[in-house]
């Protein structure tokens, strides 16, 4: 059963329609990339599945419940985060306080604790800087802080939003290497990238978007192999 | 000695300006806007202590206590129904829209109550203190404003720094949307911040009125701007920032009245605040741009 089933969705900024009808759909423990050019409508469908936009049509099914008029803030306690575009931490709170922040909705501390603690494995340098303000961590460290801080609220399903944009070539390595493990605990996995050779050799999946229209969707071998894709997104 | 009596006035009167100015930070760091209605709720507030005390016949505690609960709701009330609709509007049209609920309110207490001013009686009432001899002769609202000001600060700063809703206040004012992905709702929090600045507002009115007593529709407008100033001044959505501008404020006002000219003594202050903004754009505390409340 799909986890995530997007219908025919259409989503307006003032009178430009930047999501022009697009429909598609993710099963569970599934990682999807979803790349396209700049401004070909990808972070506007993130924010859309996480009720930062209204859109204009269409539904947006999640667990088999319709959560497209759900205000933005129920999400995440449906099992849903998203790490943004640019990162989006608190930059005058620090490393520690970000993460709190990220369990917000989770009452139980003992279990916020263990979470924490399996971030911290996996983002050692955040332990080290914990009492930093997240405002003076390097673009790196910020993305780790961004991941880390949307897996405290212990997500079934994440959302990524260019999570290596800005990266060097080793912390992208990193991010990815986190990304995959991610993928193995059975997380299910949105991730728009412009690394698209990157994105589509780690998913199962793939979508393009062509400003805002999906022009091809498939197997993400397929499409990295695919010769217009290629052409246009892998820089061959 | 007079000097230090002087200075004693001046706290007093700045720890009513800082506890108005947290009212304008808290409010411009989360909602990003100047709730210019801010200055009268004071006055609301005091009238309700006023005819609970004077017609009623209520002691000064329960009456300011009263008076909380009505300010807190009213700020409330204010948000959902005149800014809440703002929320993705001009900063203008925010801004115009404050200044119309301001009228209304004094308007509508011009109607309730009239125009002729009202005789406040004092909600603190202890003895005075002297010292030195009688030389330094210091009344009981004074102390109680300077301690009352002290401790809504510490309050203040635990909440915020202790609990989730302050936390959430913290997100919220940094990135609304990001504050929504972790679970935050937004809107509540803005009605969270209006209330406590709006019962602030009445604990400021109690006490501003205690100290001069004559209470009328627009007693709210001037110190409801000399806060505003003071916010600017220490850095507009800076808490400590509220405190230190409040109080500078309120010195440099009692001060230049004492020493240069009474009549001189409000172009005094804005000059300093035009001096200050001219040298540190951000105000004294005020940090560059993300860093609110
Ligand atoms: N707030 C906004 N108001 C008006 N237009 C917007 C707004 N946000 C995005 N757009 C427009 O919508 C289109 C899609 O933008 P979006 O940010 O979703 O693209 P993207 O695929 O994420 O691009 P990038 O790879 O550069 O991040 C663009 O043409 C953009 O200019
Ligand atoms: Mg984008």
């Amino acid at each position: 059963m799909a986890v995530l089933e997007v219908k025919d969705l259409v989503v307006n900024y003032g009178l430009i329609q930047a999501i022009k009808g697009i429909s598609f759909e993710i099963e569970e423990g599934e990682l999807v990339a979803l790349i396209g050019a700049n401004g070909a409508g990808k972070t506007t469908i993130l924010h859309t599945i996480t009720g930062l936009i209204q859109p204009k049509a269409g539904t947006i099914i999640y667990n088999g419940q319709d959560i497209t008029k759900i205000p933005g803030y129920k999400i995440v306690s449906l099992g849903m985060s998203h790490v943004p575009e640019g990162r989006r931490v608190f930059a005058n709170l620090t490393v520690m306080e970000n993460l709190k922040m990220g369990a917000y909705t989770r009452k139980d501390k003992k279990e916020i604790e263990e979470t924490l603690k399996t971030v911290f494995e996996h983002f050692p340098r955040l332990e080290e800087r914990k009492n930093q303000a997240a405002g003076t961590l390097s673009g790196g460290e910020q993305q780790m802080l961004a991941m880390g801080r949307a897996l405290m609220s212990k997500p079934k399903m994440l959302l990524l939003d260019e999570p290596s944009m800005g990266l060097s070539p080793l912390m992208v390595k990193e991010v990815f290497s986190i990304i995959d493990y991610c993928h193995k605990e059975g997380i299910t996995i949105l991730l728009v990238e412009q690394n698209a050779k990157m994105a589509l050799n780690y998913a199962d999946r793939a979508y393009v978007l062509e400003t805002g229209n999906i022009t091809l969707s498939g197997d993400a071998k397929d499409i990295l192999n695919n010769d217009q894709v290629k052409k246009a997104y892998l820089g061959v | 000695m007079d000097f230090i009596t002087h200075l004693i006035n001046g706290i007093s009167l700045g720890s009513v300006y800082a506890i108005i100015a947290l009212g304008y930070t808290m409010v411009y760091g989360i909602a990003k806007m100047l709730n210019f209605a801010h200055g009268d709720v004071i006055m609301v507030g005091s009238y309700i202590i006023f005819l609970l005390m004077s017609n009623v016949g209520v002691p000064a505690i329960p009456a300011v206590i009263i008076s909380i609960i009505v300010c807190t709701t009213l700020g409330i009330v204010i948000e959902k129904i005149a800014y809440k609709p703002l929320r993705r509007a001009t900063s203008l049209a925010v801004l115009i829209t404050a200044i119309g609920v301001s009228y209304f309110l004094q308007n509508s207490s011009l109607l309730l109550f009239g125009s002729d001013p009202k005789v406040f009686s004092s909600v603190v009432n202890l003895p005075s203190i002297k010292l030195a001899n009688g030389m330094i002769n210091i009344s009981s609202t004074t102390i109680v404003t300077v301690v009352v000001c002290i401790l809504i600060m510490i309050a203040l700063t635990l909440f915020i720094k202790k609990t989730k809703a302050g936390q959430a206040m913290l997100a919220v004012s940094e990135d609304k949307d990001a504050a929504s992905l972790m679970g935050i709702n937004a809107n509540a929090t803005i009605s969270l911040t209006f209330a406590i600045g709006s019962g602030l507002a009445a604990i400021a009115g109690a006490l501003f009125c205690s100290a001069y007593p004559s209470l009328s529709p627009y007693t709210g407008a001037m110190p409801g701007i000399k806060a505003f100033t003071a916010a600017v001044f220490g850095g507009i959505g800076s808490i400590p920032g509220a405190l230190l501008g409040g109080i500078l404020l309120g010195v440099i006002e009692i001060l230049g009245r004492a020493y240069i000219s009474s009549q001189l003594s409000d172009a005094i202050v804005f000059a300093v605040l035009i001096i200050v903004l001219l040298v540190r754009p951000t105000g004294i505390l005020g940090k560059k741009l993300h860093e609110k409340v």
